[in-house]
């Protein structure tokens, strides 16, 4: 068996007397999308922070394809190749959203300390971006400025801008989160069509998970409580009665 | 969101992308109204002074210096979000590179840097504004939000206050430049050929400002402000970036400084007081922070209010205020972004 992409052992996170985070353990399997699911409060958030960057744990370790990225800050793990999206979406609004893309790419294209070439006639940088948004289906806004463009189509924006550096992990914050019921399913066609792109995904939507997830792990009040297969999970009691709200 | 322009649609598909936009911001109303107000800021204060009144001339010297300064700090204030309330030391800086060397040089004593070439003078001013920029920079940077606000205010009042104390140099009293900076070619007592220099180096910093805005470098200062997270994970370390604009930005103001001191042929503290920090601030912000030449519309617009008001008026601080509260309240994207609506684009 291969290793996975990230393994996660022990993770701590208090925020006060709040246990955030509470000795979470999960693996993220190669090609494997992993869906985290919980309710609110339960600590999706902060865990994915603690997994990119933002957030600095108070114990444990994230171990990213073989490498220690603790103690890493974000951008640097961005460059070895974990990427992710916000769960209140994160575009820049006042840029277009080719150039919205172009940044991501950017990012990940030699280094920014160059100060005289406009951006805009960089080819290298242009180019794959649009490609990117072709993918996406946006190519037709690529001149749009991106605060104008629908919640969908942002969230979908955001999307092309965490796959600009082709990352070997991609963590997804509910992207389906205030979508209607098109752009779920738009959502679900995309993020389905990347085929082997490893995952680790935060959904409310449990039509999403149960559709795109290979595993699901269960997060209530900061500890995993269970993880498994879709099936396992749907019908593991101790999930139904902590979070699928049935009572038995 | 309502305040946006107005949905772009995409022109075409295929390389809609940079060619198309560049080439309909060079014709933007923007840009047109950018160059008139250029060539109408060289052309009042030269007629007048070749009709035989140097006031304007005066007046106008004063405000392409100023406007240096302005647009350096919009530099990362308006595209890097980052509100320096200590800019003004920069102006300082540079002018002390000036004033103190050509002390030495007429009283003696400290042969090292005793001398009257203006070459000599910019470098310094450049060198010292440089490593000032980046000693407090690396510091302040650290921080965010109103205590970026305080610590760069700080770090002003500091070399205030060693201003002050340095009696050698006039303390309080200030020191008046005997001899202005002896340049190849031209000679700054000339007002003409001052104003042209100072006029000549506002272009160039325009330019420049425009070419760094436009860069790699550019957008990533501009993504920082608006999303910092955002930046880092997209995998920029924006503190590095910040910094470099930064450094930038203080060496602009420190050489607009060198400018002032050539102008005023007199330094004092009071030129780097906390309130002339505020009032470059103010100069960004009512000219139109993120639009590159907006502090220059700034900068006009407070020194020729200034200089109307106070002859009605000993009071004029209080409608002058007035008006600042209004444009903040009212204007988004300040008198550029009132004038031409795509002037308060950040790309222009």
């Amino acid at each position: 068996m291969t290793d996975p992409v990230m393994r996660v052992r022990g993770l701590r996170k208090r925020f006060g007397g709040v246990c955030a985070t509470d000795d979470v353990s999960l693996d993220v399997l190669v090609g494997e999308t992993h869906a985290i699911i919980g309710p609110n409060g339960a600590g999706k958030t902060t865990l994915l922070s603690l997994l990119s960057g933002q957030l600095k744990p108070d114990g444990g370790s994230v171990i990213f394809n073989g490498r220690d990225v603790t103690r890493l800050p974000a951008h640097a793990r961005a460059h070895v190749g974990i990427a992710r999206s916000f769960q209140v979406t994160s575009v820049f609004a006042d840029l277009t959203v080719h150039d919205n893309v172009a940044l991501a790419v950017q990012a990940h294209h030699g280094h920014s300390f160059r100060l005289w070439h406009p951006v805009r006639k960089e080819r290298s940088l242009r180019e794959p971006a649009f490609e990117l948004l072709r993918v996406m289906g946006l190519d037709d806004r690529a001149d749009w400025i991106a605060g104008n463009l629908s919640h969908g189509e942002r969230r979908q924006l955001e999307l092309a801008m965490a796959l600009a550096g082709a990352p070997k992990l991609l963590l997804l914050d509910e992207p389906m989160a205030g979508m209607g019921s098109d752009e779920t399913a738009r959502m679900i066609e995309i993020l389905g069509s990347l085929d082997g792109q490893a995952m680790l995904l935060i959904e409310h939507d449990m039509d999403a998970v149960f559709t795109l997830a290979d595993r699901i792990s269960v997060l209530v009040s900061g500890r995993i409580i269970a993880t498994g297969l879709p099936d396992h999970i749907r019908a593991n009691e101790e999930v139904r009665r902590a979070y699928l709200g049935e009572s038995v | 969101m309502s305040e946006r322009p107005a949905i772009r649609t995409a022109r075409s598909v295929e390389g809609s992308v940079a060619q198309q936009r560049g080439f309909a911001g060079r014709f933007s109303l923007a840009r047109r109204l950018t160059l008139v107000g250029l060539v109408v800021l060289a052309a009042v204060p030269v007629l007048a002074y070749l009709a035989g009144n140097t006031f304007w001339l005066d007046i106008f010297t004063r405000l392409t210096i100023l406007s240096i300064a302005a647009v350096s700090l919009n530099l990362i204030l308006g595209f890097g979000g980052l509100v320096s309330f200590g800019h003004a030391a920069f102006l300082g800086l540079g002018a002390y590179a000036v004033g103190i060397p050509v002390h030495h040089s007429i009283n003696g004593g400290f042969d090292a840097i005793a001398s009257t070439n203006g070459l000599f003078h910019i470098a310094l001013a450049v060198g010292v504004s440089a490593a000032y920029a980046l000693v407090t920079g690396a510091i302040s940077l650290r921080t965010r939000g109103v205590y970026f606000i305080m610590i760069t205010m700080a770090f002003g009042q500091m070399v205030f206050y060693a201003a002050v104390s340095i009696s050698a140099y006039g303390g309080d009293d200030g020191l008046t430049i005997y001899e202005r900076s002896s340049l190849p070619f031209i000679s700054l007592d000339n007002p003409l050929a001052l104003f042209a220099w100072c006029y000549g180096s506002l272009l160039a910093a325009l330019f420049v400002v425009h070419r760094i805005v436009n860069s790699r470098f550019g957008v990533v200062i501009r993504g920082a402000k608006g999303n910092e997270e955002r930046i880092g994970a997209l995998g920029f370390d924006a503190y590095r970036y910040r910094l470099l604009a930064y450094v930038i930005s203080g060496v602009m103001c420190g050489y607009a400084g060198a400018l002032l001191g050539n102008f005023t042929t007199f330094i004092s503290p009071a030129m780097m007081d906390w309130t002339r920090s505020g009032e470059l601030l103010f100069m960004v912000i009512l000219g139109g922070a993120g639009a590159v030449a907006g502090p220059v519309v700034g900068a006009s617009v407070f020194l020729l209010l200034e200089e109307v008001m106070s002859r009605f008026t000993i009071y004029w601080h209080l409608p002058f205020g007035i008006l600042l509260i209004g444009c903040v309240l009212f204007v988004r994207g300040g008198i550029s972004g009132l004038l031409g609506q795509p002037a308060g684009r950040r790309d222009d």
